[in-house]
């Protein structure tokens, strides 16, 4: 019942955030959107009852570094497409590696 | 470069596409609960900030540009290409404001619970927008 709730609440955040990304323009300040805390405020919310604030805030100090992964890994898509013609597919797809390679080392170097 | 909201943008999207990004916005909700559930918060942390819905969305983005340009009888496959590297590129800010959302819940959620989450918000969408001012400044300055 749990991963029920999870996954509808994730799904209606989610869609709002993207349906904001979607009428937004500029492209660019749209593509912000992309990176909203969407499913962090879905699980967050619903971790703070089950859990507690301090299991919460464990999973905030991981999320920092998360974060950082996912922006150097959109610098690196945002290259393959304009240096190498990658389409949307391959260069996000083909990066994914690279967001868990820099997800899990950076948690590996600074965390333990 | 100022923002506004282009509402006929949602007419280009199918249902189909809308499902599809609920389906995965539930479903990287829910492998991040389980992620949590087997190795705890620390690793399940990380996987909030997991790219799945970046992909789909880039996809979109791609797609929807190559069409518009489809029916105005130009190649868009270019076109199409730019749109989602000017949509990374703002993605790439926007992860940066993420991280402003999790230091504030790492370091208010002991103190403020669900507030915690608020505040992060607001974190989020104060750095994510500022970061992308200075990034326009910088481009025109050029």
């Amino acid at each position: 019942m749990n991963y029920v709730v999870r996954f509808v609440a994730g799904g209606l955040i989610v869609s709002a955030f993207a349906i904001l990304g979607d009428v937004l323009r500029p492209k660019s300040f749209a593509g912000l959107f992309a990176a909203a805390p969407s499913i962090a405020l879905a699980t967050l919310t619903m971790a703070t009852y089950k859990e507690g604030s301090a299991y919460v805030s464990i999973e905030g100090r991981s999320m920092i570094l998360g974060a950082v992964a996912l922006s150097l890994y959109c610098v690196v898509v945002c290259q393959l497409h304009m240096r190498f013609r990658f389409s949307a597919v391959t260069a996000t797809g083909s990066s994914l590696v690279l967001w868990l390679v820099m997800a899990l080392g950076f948690k590996q170097i600074l965390i333990g | 470069m100022i923002v506004h909201a282009k509402f006929s943008a949602l007419g280009e999207s199918r249902w189909y596409e809308y499902l599809v990004r609920f389906v995965l916005g539930g479903l990287t909700t829910m492998v991040a609960g389980v992620v949590a559930d087997l190795y705890g918060p620390q690793m399940g942390g990380l996987f909030l900030a997991f790219p799945a819905i970046f992909c789909a969305s880039a996809t979109l983005i791609e797609k929807h540009e190559r069409q518009r340009k489809k029916e105005r009888g130009v190649a868009g496959q270019r076109r199409g290409t730019d749109a989602a590297a000017l949509d990374a590129s703002g993605a790439a800010l926007g992860g940066i404001g993420l991280a402003a959302f999790a230091l504030a819940v790492w370091l208010l959620a002991p103190e403020y619970g669900l507030a915690s989450l608020v505040i992060g918000s607001i974190a989020w969408i104060l750095v994510s927008v500022t970061g992308w001012r200075l990034h326009q400044e910088i481009r025109h300055s050029r």
